[in-house]
């Protein structure tokens, strides 16, 4: 409703106020903005062939955002380990990542800092901040988060493991695994079982392949809670985020959230990468409410962007000439070798 | 002198006291039971783990991802197939994050015939592990070599799969593990957990002193100058004996225990055969796609002009399983007649 009204014209200004700070709203939308004229521009590199293959995150920002913002970010069991899937460019932006290693990434250049030219865009990893690799296999990660949660159930302190994933992936095993491995009896983990819900596995509609009215459901077999939540709500999933990932650093138990969210520009590059017209803009939706509340103007929130897309041209720019790894970097990192 | 059971369990109890070992695991690894074949009794970091290979593997490969050491075990080979994607992220981790992580994890798995096993407690896995970069992959076939490829495999910082040959478990070694006391009954009584009731047992370890083989690294069991036989876990005792036998008929044979099936030792096994011209590779994967395919095509490739006869390989029919029944095992994977014949063969074969 609030967003059909806001594209309309200008809403009239609601009096009471929004649940979170005007300067953490702010520094969400500028983030989910960031995010997405990122994933725009790794689009527009695909299609001037400035990259093989794109795939990512817009439509799952305000989410994806809202978990970087609430991550305790840094190295080792007493920080959050993250066991992510493709679609997480908002949370890398929320954690302070700068954008052009995606762009570099994108461009297979030996300079990305993620793969060093030989993963797909959106496959981010940092071991400094206890980001796992992304691994093209959508259901892996829910079988290895087990291991980090169990090193940090050891160890106590904070720190938690969280492990997000497609509603697809979730028919496979390694989710049930997951679900198992996280909650044996007297053994609970300190992990956040993330479904990020867009409805489709690439061309499939989920209400075609999966019985259950709700994924979250799953989890209470397994006697922990659960809860599904609108991941396009940016501020909704802020609050839900921050007391959830509280009550998983606290009680050191497992939590499985679902988050509905949208796929903005379809599966992949190889689905066309085509803006989607039909489902739910978590910006818009945001950025309707700001406007509401007082909190940006429209022309404020226009300059975001204007900015974000200058800045980030200009790094895609700078990206464009930088070489690709050398034929002889193919025999690098096969081992660890000792230091 | 300790099986090769008994080695694996004082390695990794060394493993866990000085080498940072966190979690021993696996179905049945702790307590009670301690390993279906007692390989993990009494150990302070075991523990059971769901019905869930998948799982396992994954647990490990997290485990490391968050500086844990740990060290995983599948009961037989026939149920790792399941992990095999698993396997390959463990082994592309390092590589795929151009240098950013690496993956410190060692599985322990037995492997091969030998105990009437039929089609799902028989498999071989060398010819599929040997498929997968990124991982060491290695298989003793004494005890002494088990503790000190063990102890490697625990300080790598790298996947280490440890291919365990299920026949040799039970067999006794001929070189002590440093720190055993030299009475077999005194060290059963020391580390094996009594039959009955357990819950109060606590196993009284030897003072296990460090010990290790160095992945990479083959041993030359046997000397020789007509040909040579490399192989390993449980056809190079057989081997070992074909050779031995053979001496009567004029035949000196060369033996070499790969060891280490990757990284292998390729300087021993070039030298050995610039000497004796002829080689035969034996194991009992299948025999196609089998690893001495590779170790055969190397040999060609690299010595052909100084072979006295064509590399031959012997190893598992490439059949659908290995049937319960005698005949259908004996058939299915080398024997020590049919390696005596192969070298019988191999040796009188002129150029």
């Amino acid at each position: 409703m609030t967003e059909t009204a806001s594209r309309r014209g200008r809403p009239a200004l609601v009096k009471e106020p929004l649940p979170l700070e005007k300067a953490l709203l702010v520094r969400m939308h500028d983030l989910m903005v960031e995010a997405r004229v990122l994933e725009e521009r790794l689009i527009q590199m695909y299609r001037q062939g400035h990259g093989y293959f794109w795939i990512g995150g817009p439509g799952e920002e305000a989410f994806n955002v809202a978990l970087g913002l609430l991550m305790r970010k840094g190295q080792g069991l007493d920080f959050d380990y993250l066991h992510p899937h493709y679609r997480q460019s908002g949370t890398m932006m929320a954690l302070g990542e700068d954008p052009i290693g995606a762009l570099r990434q994108m461009k297979n250049a030996a300079s990305d800092p993620y793969s060093g030219g030989r993963n797909f865009a959106g496959h981010f990893t940092k071991w400094e901040w206890n980001i796992v690799p992304v691994n093209s296999p959508i259901e892996v990660q829910y079988v290895m988060a087990p291991g980090t949660a169990l090193a940090q159930k050891r160890h106590g302190g904070e720190g938690i493991t969280i492990v997000t994933g497609g509603d697809a992936g979730t028919a496979e095993g390694d989710f049930a695994s997951c679900l198992v491995w996280s909650s044996r009896p007297g053994s609970e983990l300190p992990i956040l079982i993330i479904v990020t819900h867009n409805q489709w596995g690439i061309s499939t509609p989920a209400s075609t392949q999966q019985g259950p009215k709700s994924i979250a459901d799953r989890g209470k077999a397994f006697g922990m809670k659960t809860r599904t939540i609108d991941g396009n709500d940016a501020i909704g999933s802020y609050l839900a985020l921050q007391e959830i990932i509280g009550y998983v650093r606290k009680e050191r138990k497992p939590f499985l959230l679902e988050a509905n969210v949208s796929r903005l520009y379809g599966h992949s590059s190889a689905s066309g990468a085509n803006f989607v017209n039909a489902e739910q803009d978590c910006i818009a939706v945001l950025e309707s409410k700001l406007e509401a509340h007082g909190v940006l103007a429209r022309e404020e929130m226009d300059a975001v962007r204007a900015r974000w897309t200058e800045e980030i041209a200009a790094k895609a720019r700078s990206v464009r000439d930088e070489p690709l790894p050398e034929a002889s970097d193919i025999w690098k990192h096969v081992y660890r070798e000792p230091r | 002198m300790a099986n090769m059971a008994q080695a694996i369990r004082m390695a990794l109890h060394y493993a866990e006291e000085n080498l940072g070992v966190t979690d021993v695991f696996g179905e049945d690894v702790g307590p009670p039971l301690g390993g279906v074949f007692t390989a993990t009794q009494g150990l302070k970091t075991a523990w059971n783990s769901p019905l869930d290979e998948r799982g396992i593997i994954g647990c490990a490969i997290g485990l490391a991802l968050a500086g844990q050491r740990p060290v995983a075990e599948i009961q037989f080979c026939d149920y790792i197939f399941n992990t095999i994607d698993l396997l390959k992220i463990a082994g592309n981790t390092h590589w795929a994050s151009n240098g950013d992580w690496n993956v410190p994890m060692v599985v322990r798995t037995p492997v091969g015939s030998g105990i009437r096993g039929s089609l799902y407690h028989s498999h071989s896995f060398d010819a599929t592990m040997t498929h997968i970069p990124g991982w060491k992959v290695v298989m003793p076939s004494t005890p002494l070599d088990a503790y000190g490829l063990l102890l490697s495999a625990c300080q790598d910082l790298n996947p280490v799969m440890v291919l365990e040959p299920k026949a040799l478990l039970r067999l006794k070694g001929e070189e002590p593990i440093p720190g055993e006391p030299g009475d077999d009954r005194a060290l059963s009584k020391m580390i094996d957990a009594p039959l009955g009731d357990r819950s109060k047992w606590k196993p009284q370890w030897p003072a296990l002193e460090p010990y290790t083989v160095p992945i990479g690294k083959a041993k030359r069991v046997r000397e020789g100058t007509d040909l040579t036989v490399v192989t390993y876990g449980r056809t190079l005792p057989l081997s070992v004996k074909a050779a031995d036998a053979l001496v009567a008929e004029g035949v000196s044979t060369e033996v070499i225990d790969l060891r280490s099936i990757w990284p292998y030792d390729w300087e021993m096994l070039r030298e050995s055969i610039r000497k004796t011209g002829r080689v035969l590779y034996v194991n009992e994967d299948t025999e196609v796609t089998n690893f001495g395919e590779h170790l055969v095509r190397r040999t060609v490739e690299e010595l052909f002009y100084e072979l006295l006869a064509p590399p031959r390989l012997l190893a598992g029919k490439f059949v659908p399983g290995i049937g319960l029944a005698d005949p259908l095992e004996m058939a299915s994977v080398p024997q020590q007649g049919d390696i005596t014949e192969a070298i019988r063969g191999l040796a009188r074969e002129k150029p």
